[in-house]
């Protein structure tokens, strides 16, 4: 009988050298990198090398078919040295390049996907503006079309990746108010007037996160991404992926907060015995579980049906609520359970519960999502 | 050129072993590929390629003993780069190492093979058997505990280094022979075959599969054979008597002072 309704040998064959790959390139450097704000280029490449890059992505252009399950695990995979930053930065061409394999030209993907997936180029997505991340209908980034090029002035904020990338998925207002008049543009990271200034943050200090400022940046009409005006599908398609991701990022990071938990739990003594003898703590760690149980049987299903074709809104809304509701519980209880250790930076659970904002509130925030569910249930 | 390398699936040596009815119960146990093995193959895919062109040199076939229901390690091993497997379809917990040698001389004979490459042991019994009694039982030289292997492709030889007490051994075995092989093997620089350059770096250890080369391990050709198909009575000429977990180890103590020490040490470890 399998093991899984949903998982194959063949996903755990792929999980193993995705783990391994894991702890050979990430896990020792993990708090180093953390640390100092970075983690080096070359780890692109590495990734590209072994096709972790590519998991999803065209074979044409150099990417391997997958299923949902095969990109989740591998998210999964990524997670559980306790960093979202290296997932989110390392993983940047996640939510940066599908818009460009799902609804670009050929040349365009001749031109960008093949360096992007073999982690020559780093690609990142630039949706948010300072002006707001929420309200996408009424960004106001503007691309003015002059011959054959765009002039695009305006800023974007919060960018993953934003400081290192060479190539970046920009969505910008081509046309009048509203959804309807917003397009996506392919801006290479050298063109001149583009101008970036990094942003120091409260948790994945590893990625490199910037505002990117356009001062009258010709580019080249070619480089939109479809048809003008007809961006703002293409986004919302990108976040119902990014969601998916996110929820399972989240859920990951969870089980590393109950993973470690346990395990100092079973170390510590306390009173003349372990901690985890103590009713209180192992009622704490059955709780957390619980939750991340419940999260995860959602999102698998999910994967399932997003796989098969269908587009759940409203319940991967939910589910991402879900997932990072578990996530903030497991973080805060992990780090209550370890007590003053878990206060201490380099200590996982430490790093995970400065990461548990940034998940609620990125790839659309809590509130956000109930609203978008709210109207999908046609409240 | 033909490289066969034997694989052997384990229980998983991260998990905590099981005891049922006097022996080790593998009943629930997951199975993974011996990591000695995956050195092996390592070692083949650098004789065998040409790192920069990728092309091919030499074929390379990963054979393994087990259960035919059970080949997932051998899918791991096509999916690094083998080029197909040949199955041997028995309880190889059931065989003792003299029973797995001969399967094993017979699939060599069988193929055709011209080198044989096997890890030095399996983690899960450390043996370190099977490639000694194969070399014996086919009368081939043997070089056992690689740690660096170069292919003299005029000399239709493998020259073979190893670690020994005071220093490094190095011998030249004539093919068809057999190697067994050791951590360092897959050192970045440690097996040379002529046409990839000498000064090319390897990555650390035994390559990863990409999920692409997971998917196009499904394509590859598994032979299935049956150990009488090789004229080989399958048993075991050894049986276990029984097997039992060490006793737990008793609480430590925490002494006060380096007197408390020695005198515990004279007095009750009995070792002073
Ligand atoms: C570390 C990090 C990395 C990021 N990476 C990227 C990236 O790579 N690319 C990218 O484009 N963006 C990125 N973002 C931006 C992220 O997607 C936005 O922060 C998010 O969409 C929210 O937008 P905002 O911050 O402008 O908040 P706002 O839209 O200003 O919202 C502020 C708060 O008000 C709430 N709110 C807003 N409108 C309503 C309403 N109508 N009713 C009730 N509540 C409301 C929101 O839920 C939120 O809690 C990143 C953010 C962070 C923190």
């Amino acid at each position: 009988m399998p093991a899984s309704l949903f998982y194959t040998d063949e996903h755990e064959a792929f999980r193993t050298q995705v783990r391994k790959f894991v702890e050979r390139e990430i896990s020792p450097h993990i708090e180093a990198w953390e640390e100092a704000g970075a983690f080096p280029r070359e780890l692109y490449a590495k990734a590209g090398e072994v096709g972790l890059l590519g998991v999803g992505f065209p074979e044409a252009y150099g990417g391997t078919e997958a299923d949902g399950f095969h990109k989740l695990l591998l998210t999964e995979e990524l997670c559980r040295p306790g960093s979202g930053g290296i997932v989110a930065g390392l993983m940047s061409h996640g939510i940066g390049l599908p818009p460009i394999t799902n609804m670009g030209s050929d040349a365009l993907k001749e031109e960008y996907v093949p360096s992007i997936l073999r982690g020559e180029k780093i690609c990142a997505l630039a949706v948010t503006e300072p002006s707001g991340g929420s309200d996408v209908a009424n960004l106001r980034t503007t691309a003015r079309r002059d011959g054959d090029h765009y002039i695009v002035d305006g800023s974007k904020t919060f960018i993953t990746s934003g400081m290192r990338a060479d190539v970046i998925t920009v969505a910008v207002r081509t046309g009048g108010e509203g959804m309807g008049g917003i397009s996506m543009l392919v801006i290479d990271g050298d063109t001149p007037g583009l101008t970036r200034t990094p942003l120091k943050k409260m948790g994945w200090w590893c990625s490199d996160t910037a505002t990117l400022y356009f001062d009258g940046c010709r580019v080249r009409a070619e480089n939109l991404i479809g048809q003008e005006n007809e961006g703002f599908r293409g986004i919302m398609q990108n976040f119902n992926n990014e969601r998916l991701m996110l929820a399972g990022m989240a859920i990951a990071s969870a089980q590393v907060c109950l993973d470690e938990a346990i395990a100092y739990a079973r170390d510590r003594e306390t009173f003349g015995r372990p901690l985890i003898k103590r009713q209180v703590i192992r009622h704490k760690l059955v709780d957390m579980a619980q939750r991340i149980q419940s999260a995860r049987a959602a999102l698998e299903l999910l994967t399932w049906r997003v796989d098969q074709g269908q587009w759940p809104i409203a319940e991967v809304c939910m589910l991402k609520n879900t997932a990072t509701q578990c996530m903030e519980h497991c973080a805060k209880e992990a780090v209550q359970i370890l007590g003053g250790a878990g206060y201490i930076r380099g200590v996982k659970v430490e790093r995970i519960y400065r990461e548990t904002k940034v998940l609620a509130i990125g790839g659309g925030a809590e509130e956000i999502m109930k609203e978008l569910a709210a109207r999908q249930m046609g409240l | 050129m033909k490289i066969l390398v034997t694989v052997k699936r384990i229980p998983d040596p991260d998990a905590s072993v099981k005891f049922a009815n006097g022996a080790v119960d593998t009943s629930s146990a997951k199975w993974v590929p011996n990591e000695f093995d995956q050195y092996a193959v390592e070692t083949a895919l650098r004789l065998a390629e040409d790192a920069k062109s990728k092309k091919r040199h030499a074929e390379i076939v990963v054979c393994s003993v087990c259960p035919a229901a059970q080949r997932q390690h051998i899918t791991t091993f096509l999916a690094m780069g083998a080029d197909r497997g040949v199955v041997v379809d028995a309880d190889d917990t059931a065989l003792d190492s003299q029973a797995v040698a001969k399967l094993i001389a017979g699939v060599f004979k069988k193929e055709g093979a011209d080198l044989l490459v096997c890890g030095k042991l399996s983690q899960d019994t450390e043996g370190n058997e099977v490639g000694q009694r194969v070399a014996g039982l086919l009368d081939l030289p043997i070089a056992s505990f690689a740690g660096g292997v170069t292919w003299d492709q005029d000399g239709k030889a493998m020259v073979v280094s190893r670690e020994v007490d005071d220093g490094v051994e190095t011998k030249k075995v004539p093919l068809p022979s057999v190697i067994t092989c050791d951590l360092r093997v897959v050192l970045p620089q440690s097996v040379k075959n002529g046409v990839t350059p000498d000064d090319y770096t390897y990555n650390e250890g035994p390559r990863l599969a990409s999920l692409r080369g997971i998917t196009m391990a499904k394509r590859k050709k598994v032979e299935q054979l049956k150990p009488a198909d090789l004229d080989v009575e399958a048993g075991s000429a050894i049986s276990n008597t029984g097997v039992n977990p060490p006793p737990a180890r008793a609480a430590g103590q925490i002494v006060e002072s380096v007197e408390q020490l020695v005198e515990k040490l004279a007095t009750e470890a009995k070792v002073l």
